[in-house]
């Protein structure tokens, strides 16, 4: 099949690209930007006029629940609602059931998402054995059967011993470390940011310094070992702070910023709304600001969702009691407009962190749009409103606390490998 | 969720009666004036009125609270309600039926109100949620956050004692931090326009933010906290805090934060001291004062009972929204 899409927007900011250009495709991979060869003849052409053509998003940090709690989401309805929300990539986190500590579990993962044939889906292993933070697992195993990083998400690494061996064992093959922070004893019992809005309400709170004490831990740990090291949902301005004055050291320490932390508070949880409850819990609006601003400056070169999908029954308990999580894969790109629409930051580079950002933090061959590269792309209308209705998305669980919100860009076409995944059903 | 759905009556109560945080004056003075009301009833020999024949009134306890459940469930016979008291455990959510379907099935028996307890904050907002009929929620203590008709009690005890709360100096000592009654208090005596609340504690025992959050002043010494107060409202302390990490010992904190007649001596001469129940004697508070000329310990049992029988009338008898 051979593709061109004709007359879009072309905003690539991998390379700085920001013009209206058409793209030929062939093979799966990009052919020409720009002036398409005369002796190009598509069998397709998609008109591209008026919308905007960037890299396919990519995810790194997504729960796609199966093996094991396939009620919640599987891989299938996780693809789906990733082509529809324009991501071609996504990294799954190891806490499925059995975890992902061994091959066959990654293997398992890697031949459903084939069959989907939606997304390219990336397994990320766990550090310990069944999460359990005691025994490493068999990281090189797990890196030749397909993992692309190593993470305990949900149940970050007690001992610091421990962290410091996985550090080092991962240093020697130059695997990179995706780190939930949070310090159990600090936490314990919290349901959410300990602040006045927990105080009021009556509900245990988690402080702050659960997270920044982690992180400081490990990013001297990174220091000790060479280690590299990935903070996920970067939460609070202690920890963004941390992380400046790491990369100010030259210490390998990258961050990511979920689209929630961005745009909600402590406040959000208004009359116990079990959607606003997460770990990291929303902090306060100075942190927002604070991972708003790093998200700006490049500190946290991430947006990624922490997509994790809930049944509704989960969520139906008493706050403090229910589970934490929101999705995320078919809002990321109306939030991501969002901040280029508040003057966060600018178009391209809000685009940058869901593209070339955590392509360039997994090492993957995506997020760019170069000639040569896999033709990953995603096609939106800058202008399309429209509203966020849990009830018509594709993933299996609708626990958003963005549902009611009108966002401004609609995807209209997402390509992998050069193949139209969304809208379903397609020409093909 | 106080909001009513639909206009009503100006002086017409919240149909759910969830907390105290933004319930205004009006609402609690109504409350107030009935209970006064009930508080002469219940002293007559004959102490039974037909207001809530034919209703049916649910005490659904997933904590368990004889106290409580004692007044709620004599509240609602007094006034000719039918009430049937269910002890449901909130562990049986691990399988099976979830708390939540209890208070559905519940609903289909078609209550007028349900008295919600529950061990979790916020579970009656999530019941007053699910319910689709026209059944009222009542909360009798949710978690560390409100337990609304323990606090009015305690208003009516003032009120009796003191007066007008208006102007009045109200110390709160103890464990603020586990506290729902506190919280409630908090929120009635700032819309009774009481001069000042202070919290007096170890920062153990009080709240994150809690002048930000609670609009209250914090003392940590506690014969600073007591000077001239015209309320002293001691907390329950619960004793698995103590020589946990929360406290020390008891002899420290008796110590330090104690209610002893030297103490006592700091507030004002006409103070008056309560406490909500059952009290540690020699934890938090001396028998000394326990028992003295100060204390109004047994008349808010007797209040608590009138002021729940006004909240029944006023939501369970039809004139909430
Ligand atoms: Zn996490």
């Amino acid at each position: 099949m051979r593709t061109v899409i004709r007359g879009g927007r072309v905003i690539d900011p991998a390379s700085g690209r920001d013009e209206v250009a058409d793209i030929a495709i062939a093979n799966g991979r990009i052919q020409a930007v720009g002036d398409v060869p005369g002796d190009f003849d598509p069998d397709r052409v998609i008109d591209a006029g008026g919308q905007v053509v960037c890299p396919g998003l990519v995810d790194m940090h997504v729960h796609l629940r199966e093996p094991g709690q396939e009620w919640k989401e599987d891989i299938e309805s996780g693809s789906r609602a990733a082509a529809a929300g324009g991501v071609t990539s996504v990294a799954c986190m190891a806490n499925t059931q059995p975890v992902n500590d061994r091959r066959s579990v990654t293997e398992q993962i890697k031949s459903a998402a084939q069959r989907a044939g939606l997304s390219r889906v990336h397994p990320i292993g766990a550090i310990t054995r069944d999460l359990a933070g005691e025994t490493l697992s068999e990281m090189h195993e797990l890196a030749s059967a397909g993992c692309v990083a190593f993470s305990d998400d949900g149940r970050p690494v007690p001992d610091a011993g421990i962290m410091r061996r996985a550090l080092e064992y991962a240093a020697t093959f130059d695997y990179l470390l995706i780190l939930h922070e949070e310090e159990g004893a600090l936490s314990a019992g919290g349901a959410m940011n300990e602040g006045a809005h927990a105080t009021r309400m009556g509900l245990a709170g988690i402080p702050n310094a659960s997270e920044d004490v982690m992180i400081a831990r490990d990013v001297i740990l990174a220091e000790l070992t060479g280690g590299r090291i990935h903070i996920a949902h970067v939460a609070t301005a202690g920890g963004v702070e941390l992380i400046r004055q790491a990369q100010a050291k030259g210490l390998r320490v990258t961050g990511e910023a979920a689209p929630h932390h961005l745009f909600l508070t402590d406040s959000d949880v208004g009359e116990f709304n079990s959607h606003a409850k997460m770990a990291p819990p929303l902090r306060g609006p100075a942190d927002r600001e604070a991972v708003r601003a790093a998200v700006a400056d490049g500190t946290l070169s991430v947006i990624a969702t922490d997509h994790a999908p809930h049944e509704a029954d989960a969520k139906n308990e008493a706050f403090a009691c229910c589970a934490n999580g929101v999705t995320g894969l078919e809002t990321l790109l109306g939030l991501t407009l969002r901040l280029a629409d508040e003057d966060v930051m600018d178009l391209p580079t809000a685009l940058a962190r869901v593209t070339s950002g955590p392509a360039a933090v997994l090492g993957l061959e995506a997020g760019r749009l170069g000639v040569g590269e896999m033709a990953d792309i995603c096609l939106f209308d800058p202008e399309a409103q429209w509203a966020v209705e849990p009830e018509r998305m594709y993933s299996r669980s609708t626990n958003t606390p963005f549902a009611g919100w009108e966002l401004r860009g609609r995807v209209t076409h997402t390509l992998v490998g050069g193949r139209v995944v969304y809208p379903f059903g397609g020409e093909e | 969720m106080n909001a009513p759905a639909s206009p009503a009556a100006p002086d017409a109560l919240p149909r759910h009666f969830l907390g105290l945080e933004g319930v205004s004056a009006a609402t609690i003075n109504r409350i107030l004036e009935e209970a006064t009301r009930f508080r002469r009833l219940v002293e007559q020999p004959n102490k039974k009125a037909d207001t809530l024949k034919g209703r049916t009134v649910i005490n659904l306890f997933f904590e368990s609270s004889t106290r409580t459940r004692t007044s709620f469930e004599l509240a609602g016979k007094r006034l000719s309600a039918d009430v049937i008291n269910i002890n449901a455990s909130a562990s049986a959510t691990q399988k099976g039926e979830t708390w939540l379907d209890t208070v559905r099935t519940l609903e289909a028996m078609t209550p007028d109100a349900l008295v919600i307890r529950h061990a979790e904050s916020g579970t009656p907002h999530m019941a007053a949620r699910a319910l689709s009929s026209h059944c009222s929620v009542i909360n009798a203590g949710d978690g560390t956050h409100e337990h609304p008709t323990q606090a009015l009690l305690d208003i009516l005890t003032i009120q009796h004692h003191k007066g007008p709360i208006e102007g009045l100096r109200v110390a709160i000592v103890g464990d603020a931090a586990h506290s729902r009654v506190a919280r409630s208090q908090i929120h009635a005596l700032h819309t009774m326009g009481a001069a000042e609340i202070r919290l007096v504690g170890p920062k153990t025992l009080i709240p994150a933010r809690a002048e930000e959050a609670l609009g209250v002043q914090v003392f940590h010494d506690a014969d600073a906290g007591l000077e001239g107060a015209d309320v002293i409202i001691m907390l329950r302390m619960q004793l698995e805090r103590i020589r946990g990490a929360a406290v020390p010992s008891q002899r420290e904190y008796f110590r330090l934060y104690g209610l002893d007649r030297r103490r006592v001596a700091r507030a004002a001469d006409d103070v008056l001291v309560m406490h909500p129940g059952p009290m540690n004697r020699g934890v938090e508070i001396a028998s000394e004062v326990a028992d003295g000329p100060y204390s109004v310990i047994l008349p808010q049992v007797t209040n608590g009972l009138a002021i729940r029988m006004a909240v029944l009338k006023l939501l369970a008898g039809g004139e909430s929204a």
